[in-house]
């Protein structure tokens, strides 16, 4: 049986897509049936202009996610201040529905470093990352969903399971949790672990949304195969055979189609999108009585 | 070993490619593997290239992709980004390339880099009303020598001893047309609505839309124009360039010199 959600998402139980500016025009004249856009927080940080206005008329007729890749809330420097401001002001002004950033670190003392980085899983690490998921819900004076990282490399010093780990951050703070099931696999593959045990071990009552993607895949050093998170293809189908299988376990939970490389037209997007929205309504037809207030 | 030493441990080898992977790094099998933290250092470098690549289109089609790619990897190893806004990253990639020895033989690759950087600037700018010509208009003619106009916060003025206009304009589409602009030009990028506007100014308006710019009063900005190129039009190049939204829509009048009651 599963769980029902402590947290409920207020994005709809529906596909969304990732908003890219070369769609807008598209987006408003054909005024597609998506469930929601997600939008990167940093791409809108600029003071004004075009990309404001498009937020402004996005938010207008979509639920909106947004979605930080920039906070670094994995690293051991404290988190940038005037990033938080950034990120309230955001908040503050388009409202979105969702907010969520990844259980990574992004920036050193050398400067931003522009890739998810990973880290190990260690108390040390889980008193940190609780510290500043509290911080940015302060901050910002919401609750954040925290994602599941995709990852090529083990640390020696790992004692914590991520679930656990994850599960603990979200026990010590009250925040939801973002399941990429695209990096589940691709961290599954890599590690010589089973997705579907992954899944099967997830905390799903605290999950909030779920993202797929299309993965790449090479070997490492010693043959083995690896998979790598590439955000440039349609999802695969055996990350769409964990979906499902997520979302029999999850119930419907908004859905995210995450392509930022490489990015098609977007009846593309929206071809993912409604594949991902039937295997929604299956579910919620399964469950004739509503599963959440 | 505690987080903190992990870390900087990580950062320091990706970003130089002669070291090691970090110690500490394991595999399922039980082995560290150099091929795995080598997609970190790939996804660090190719993310960055291809931020600038997105924001210098024109450039990158001028030197081509290969010279591109290694001219970014040289900008990269000495400037990592200093924000997550990575819309702002290579600002002071133009400053680079002029300097860049291998890109010597481009000599104008650096002004069309500043084009770029002005255009992506703009694109984010602080939007802000332009100086209309009404504004101008109702100013009184006895005090207009002392006018300042505050700049437009997305305008900036690229002079070049290069047809870098031309140049880049001609890029902007899929089939490039020989460029046969002579001599230097003066572009002015501007977004007085919210697209962006990039404009090769009239040649005598150069130095008058330089000065201007920098905060000269209009009488000073003209005499410097007249002293420049003997054919200027003060109000054809005032009302051209406020017409292309150059200017704030806030105007100070410099009374210094007549009631000093300001200090
Ligand atoms: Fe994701």
């Amino acid at each position: 049986m599963p769980y029902e959600p402590l947290h409920a998402s207020r994005l709809p139980p529906r596909a969304g897509v990732g908003f890219k500016s070369e769609h807008y025009a598209d987006i408003m004249e054909t005024a597609p049936d998506i469930g929601f856009f997600e939008v990167h927080a940093e791409n809108y940080m600029g003071e004004g202009g075009m990309p404001h206005r498009m937020l402004a008329e996005l938010s207008a007729r979509y639920a909106l996610s947004l979605h930080g890749v920039g906070l670094s809330i994995g690293a051991t420097r404290p988190l940038d201040k005037a990033h938080l401001a950034r990120l309230r002001r955001l908040i503050d002004r388009y409202k979105p529905q969702s907010f969520s950033e990844h259980l990574a670190w992004s920036t050193h003392d050398t400067g931003f470093l522009n890739d998810l980085l990973p880290l190990p899983y260690t108390p040390e690490t889980l008193a940190r990352v609780a510290d500043h998921v509290d911080e940015v819900q302060q901050a910002t004076g919401r609750q954040l969903l925290l994602e599941n990282p995709s990852t090529y490399v083990l640390f020696e010093e790992s004692s914590i399971d991520e679930i656990e780990f994850l599960d603990a951050v979200a026990e010590r703070t009250g925040c939801g949790l973002l399941l990429d099931v695209n990096n589940v696999m691709v961290s599954a593959v890599n590690h010589g672990l089973d997705p579907l045990a992954y899944i099967d071990r997830f905390p799903v009552a605290r999950v909030g949304e779920i993202h797929l993607a299309g993965y790449d895949e090479t070997v490492d050093g010693a043959g083995d195969r690896l998979l790598i998170d590439a955000h440039g293809s349609r999802v695969r189908e055996d990350v769409f055979a964990l979906y499902r299988h997520t979302v029999g376990r999850c119930g419907p939970v908004a859905t995210l189609i995450e392509w930022d490389n490489d990015v098609p037209g977007f009846a593309v997007l929206y071809d993912e999108a409604r594949r991902a929205d039937d295997v929604l309504a299956e579910e919620a037809a399964r469950h004739p009585l509503p599963r959440r207030a | 070993m505690g987080h903190a030493a992990t870390e900087a441990a990580f950062a320091a080898a990706l970003l130089d490619p002669a070291l090691p992977p970090p110690a500490g790094l394991t595999t399922a099998r039980g082995a560290p593997d150099a091929k795995r933290f080598a997609v970190y250092r790939n996804n660090v470098v190719v993310g960055l290239r291809t931020a600038l690549a997105t924001r210098f289109r024109v450039v990158e089609r001028l030197v081509g992709e290969e010279f591109f790619a290694l001219m970014a990897r040289a900008y990269i190893a000495g400037t990592t980004p200093t924000s997550p806004l990575l819309f702002a990253y290579g600002d002071d990639l133009p400053d680079f390339i002029e300097g860049f020895a291998p890109a010597a033989s481009v000599p104008y690759l650096a002004d069309v880099a500043r084009i770029e950087a002005a255009v992506t600037r703009a694109y984010h700018s602080k939007d802000s009303e332009p100086l209309g010509i009404a504004q101008l208009a109702a100013l009184p003619p006895e005090t207009l020598g002392d006018v300042r106009l505050a700049p437009h916060p997305a305008a900036t003025l690229v002079r070049s001893r290069f047809p870098v206009g031309s140049i880049w304009q001609a890029h902007q589409h899929e089939a490039v047309a020989p460029v046969s602009a002579p001599g230097g030009e003066a572009v002015l990028v501007v977004r007085p609505g919210l697209e962006v506007g990039v404009h090769i100014l009239p040649s005598r308006d150069a130095v008058f839309a330089g000065a201007l710019l920098e905060g000269a009063a209009l009488g000073d900005a003209a005499a410097q124009a007249l002293a420049a190129d003997e054919s200027f039009d003060f109000g054809a190049a005032l009302v051209g360039l406020a017409g292309l939204g150059a200017f704030a829509g806030t105007v100070t009048i410099d009374k210094g010199d007549k009631d000093d009651g300001h200090g």
